[in-house]
């Protein structure tokens, strides 16, 4: 499901110039044009193919949820019906709260939940509201296995938090996993 | 093994001034795509280019942002990821979370409420890598690895006001 995107090697050069960060300053596409070359029309023409081909997802900033007050986090996880899971699963992502929404494999019998959904909240309340949120939308595609449909994993403790580093040799080099968890 | 936990940077929460919120709040949405498109932020929160600039560097640099700029699709940059849990004795956490944290390719470990106790990210650059990976550490710790690799992700709109 996941079609295999081709990458010119100047858009390449973009994603490995880009990966940290885009400059800030106050023509940050000209300063990228400068390093690659090409004109500032040219690169603004290639973020925008960028962004149409889902290679970026979007340019903005992406908060370190704990840093503005989300200090509540849950890894909730659901057992959906499959055939139903990724028109839910795509409901679910929607939801301003969710920052990762995946299906996964059950490993039966002692893990039933294949929707995962990473949630944050200010307080346990509100933890909870949108814990109820998601399981009022699923409500008709949930199942239920030894009598449970849905987990909410609270993390106790953050033993490690880095980047994911790809030391690649050859075409992408140096890159980042760009995603917050 | 004695060597106690390493303790992942601060995660305070910061105060923030009203431009502050604003900004964090807009720019979660995204950056238009043109020549100067701080100028067009600035525009729209009534300030100016500079302070924007400035306002956002230090969001950067206070750690308030983790990041500013294009999200990649990590699919199309190559690579492989997997999300891996672990079921610990508890008399045995530190020990194993010292061994799981010691393979560079564990990016984030967390130990969550659950029979399955602890949970963490592998990334490598292929699928075997990851195989590996999580052989060595079902060897080194002697404890079975739960292997859940993605089979489909969702888009995420994720937007957290403040």
């Amino acid at each position: 499901m996941e079609q295999h995107q081709t990458i010119s090697s100047l858009e390449r050069q973009y994603i490995v110039l880009t990966q940290r960060g885009l400059p800030l300053c106050s023509k940050p596409y000209q300063a990228l044009a400068e390093q690659l070359g090409i004109s500032v029309e040219q690169t603004l023409a290639m973020t925008n193919s960028l962004l149409e081909r889902g290679i970026i997802r979007r340019i903005a900033a992406v908060p370190n949820h704990y840093k503005i007050g989300y200090t509540f986090n849950g890894m909730t996880t659901w057992d959906i019906q499959d055939d139903k899971a990724i028109e839910y699963g795509e409901k679910i992502g929607q939801l301003d709260f969710v920052s990762h929404c995946y299906l996964r494999p059950r490993h039966l019998p002692e893990w039933n939940y294949n929707l995962f959904a990473m949630i944050h909240a200010q307080n346990k309340s509100q933890l909870d509201q949108y814990k109820a949120q998601i399981k009022e939308i699923l409500r008709e595609v949930l199942q239920t296995h030894q009598g449970k449909s849905h987990q909410v994993l609270n993390s106790t403790k953050i033993l490690k938090k880095t980047g994911l580093r790809l030391n690649k040799k050859t075409n992408t080099q140096g890159l980042k996993e760009t995603t917050n968890v | 093994m004695k060597a106690a936990l390493k303790t992942p940077q601060s995660n305070t929460p910061i105060e923030l001034d009203a431009l502050d919120k604003q900004l964090l709040n807009l720019l979660q949405k995204g950056l238009p795509v043109c020549e100067q498109p701080f100028l067009d932020v600035a525009t729209q929160l009534n300030s100016d280019e500079k302070t924007i600039l400035t306002k956002l560097q230090t969001l950067l640099d206070n750690g308030v942002l983790s990041r500013f700029g294009p999200m990649f699709d990590a699919a199309c940059l190559g690579g492989a990821f997997t999300l891996a849990a672990i079921e610990v004795p508890e008399e045995r956490f530190v020990e194993v979370t010292n061994i799981v944290n010691s393979f560079a390719q564990v990016a984030h470990n967390y130990q969550r409420e659950h029979r399955l106790n602890m949970w963490f990210v592998i990334g490598t650059e292929n699928s075997e890598e990851i195989t590996d990976v999580i052989q060595q550490i079902e060897q080194k710790t002697g404890l079975p690895v739960v292997n859940m690799p993605k089979e489909h992700e969702f888009f995420v709109g994720l937007y957290l006001p403040v």
